[in-house]
């Protein structure tokens, strides 16, 4: 944690968690997606969906979905924006049951003939923790730049990837890999120091084994 | 990142070091920055502080609702007319704590401190010692070098979050924050600090988040004065040499537990306390926005909840 994050963000009001933090979750799915979506599904659960209007949750996850920093100005009139954008969004109230945190939000995205979807909730004072993409368990706090990659389960892909960015001088962090079963699919989260290059994506995605991979870029100060 | 009050002051006492120094060391070591570079981020931020500040007591605009708007404005005239019987520091915090809450009410730009909801707090009691005792801005980055330790403790070990823990996470958070910063920028010792904070804390505790009509404006604001009120006392507490016999990190652990046991009707769901009154569910009808309620399955869309006139700055 940083000094940054207690005092700050800097960001318009009104509310850390359900205004910055909303739009962090946002900007974290639209990095999953790998731009702005043409098609939003927002579910909102708990505090969210009981107080989105007068904390402008709506707005601000909006803001973030077309890639707005927290203190933007435009946030107010994100979603006559995205309408002018041609973004169609849609929110619903779920209930994502009694373990989710109380401002917790299922974004659906679809753009480009992609699909993906996130669950993530707002913690407190702008933090976020993104707790599943694409159905998948993870844990994520956009506190660091992120590579996010979909493989296939086959052996060395880990130490491929941390060679890469050995390569590239890039300190890991953190490293999360997970699989839904043997041979399947697996996820591999690798939390960094250093920003990482556009190039170090492309060259991931060059391997026939990986099906996906996103940078996302930290979304603290 | 310090896990304890206690782990703070500690660390000061024992390398002879004042708690914002202790605060930055560390920065710099967990984040890699430089410390010009963290200092020069906090000049920054300190600008923002101080800009929302002026444009609250200089603009009588609207809140999003309608529900605020011009009471800082109006309150700083009054006490500049002499009514105020406070004297004036404390008449400057209640103006100023209430300046950014107006601004935050209006989607305008703030600096949470911890959070947006309780972001009247620090600034206001920084800017009233500013001028009052005639320090630097130097002197206030030291002030919030400070207040972020403390926050950074309180996000370890309890919440920041309404919707977690209630507004005695938000507002007594802030407060607890900022009572460590003024102890700091009067001369008082690491020891007279964790008792500012304990102080400030324990008049806090169970205190419920229960906005109305779901907005960040009542009664935040004035539960931001109140804070703001409960820094100043408490920190003049410490420096007077009292001494709180419950230590700060158990009072902050305390507030976690009660943030954890509040009903969720008390933690930002607007369907509890003041927000469940008469009055408070009138003044929420009253601001309802344009287009449907989603109840469960229904959805709404975009363009349904967009309002005519966005809410904008005004200012």
């Amino acid at each position: 944690m940083s000094v940054f994050d207690v005092i700050g963000p800097q960001m318009v009001g009104p509310s850390s968690s359900h205004t910055a933090g909303a739009l962090r979750l946002g900007l974290l799915a639209r990095a999953v997606l790998g731009g702005t979506p043409e098609r939003a599904t927002v579910g909102l659960h708990g505090s969210f969906a009981s107080t989105y209007r007068g904390h402008g949750t709506d707005r601000a996850v909006v803001a973030g979905l077309l890639g707005m920093a927290p203190d933007d100005e435009r946030i107010p009139r994100s979603l006559e924006i995205a309408r002018r954008e041609g973004v169609e969004i849609a929110f619903e109230s779920v209930d994502l049951g009694p373990g989710a945190h109380p401002n917790t939000l299922r974004i659906e995205l679809e753009g480009d003939g992609l699909s993906t979807s996130l669950v993530g909730a707002s913690v407190g004072g702008g933090a976020v923790r993104v707790t599943e993409i694409d159905g998948r368990e993870v844990e994520l706090t956009g506190r660091y730049d992120t590579l996010l990659v979909l493989a296939r389960d086959v052996p060395g892909t880990t130490a491929e990837i941390t060679r890469l960015m050995a390569e590239e001088g890039i300190n890991i962090a953190f490293l999360e890999v997970s699989r839904e079963k043997r041979g399947g699919e697996a996820t591999l989260i690798v939390e960094t120091d250093h920003a990482i290059p556009e190039e170090l994506i492309a060259r991931v995605q060059r391997y026939e084994w990986v099906r996906f991979a996103r940078r996302l870029q930290k979304v603290t100060d | 990142m310090f896990e304890s009050v206690a782990d703070l002051v500690a660390r000061a006492e024992s390398e002879g070091s004042p708690l914002w120094r202790v605060v930055l060391a560390e920065e710099v070591e967990e984040s890699g920055r430089g410390e010009e570079e963290v200092v020069e981020r906090l000049h920054q931020r300190l600008e923002t502080m101080r800009q929302a500040v002026d444009r609250g007591l200089g603009s009588d605009a609207p809140s999003v609702s309608g529900l605020l708007g011009g009471g800082a404005r109006r309150f700083e005239a009054w006490r500049r007319e002499g009514e105020s019987v406070m004297g004036p520091f404390l008449g400057k915090v209640v103006a100023r704590a209430q300046a950014t809450m107006e601004v935050n009410a209006r989607m305008g730009t703030i600096v949470a401190t911890p959070t947006a909801g309780s972001s009247g707090i620090l600034p206001a009691v920084l800017f009233a010692a500013g001028e009052e005792l005639e320090l630097d801005d130097e002197a206030l980055v030291r002030g919030l070098l400070v207040a972020a330790g403390v926050g950074q403790v309180i996000v370890a070990r309890a919440s920041v979050s309404g919707a977690a823990g209630g507004c005695q996470a938000e507002t007594g958070s802030a407060a607890a924050m900022a009572a460590a910063a003024l102890a700091e920028l009067r001369g008082g010792t690491p020891e007279q600090a964790s008792h500012a904070i304990a102080f400030t804390l324990q008049g806090m505790l169970g205190l419920i988040c229960d906005p109305v009509g779901g907005l960040v404006e009542v009664p935040c604001l004035t539960r931001n004065v109140s804070g703001a009120i409960q820094a100043v006392a408490a920190t003049e507490l410490a420096l007077a040499g009292l001494k709180f016999p419950i230590p700060a990190d158990e009072v902050i652990d305390v507030m976690g537990q009660i943030g954890a046991e509040l009903d969720e009707k008390y933690r930002e769901t607007a369907r509890g306390g003041l927000a469940a009154t008469p009055t408070g569910r009138e003044l929420a009808a009253k601001v309802r926005w344009e287009g449907p309620e989603f109840e469960n399955t229904n959805v709404a869309r975009a363009e349904d909840l967009t309002r005519e006139e966005p809410p904008g700055e005004g200012a």
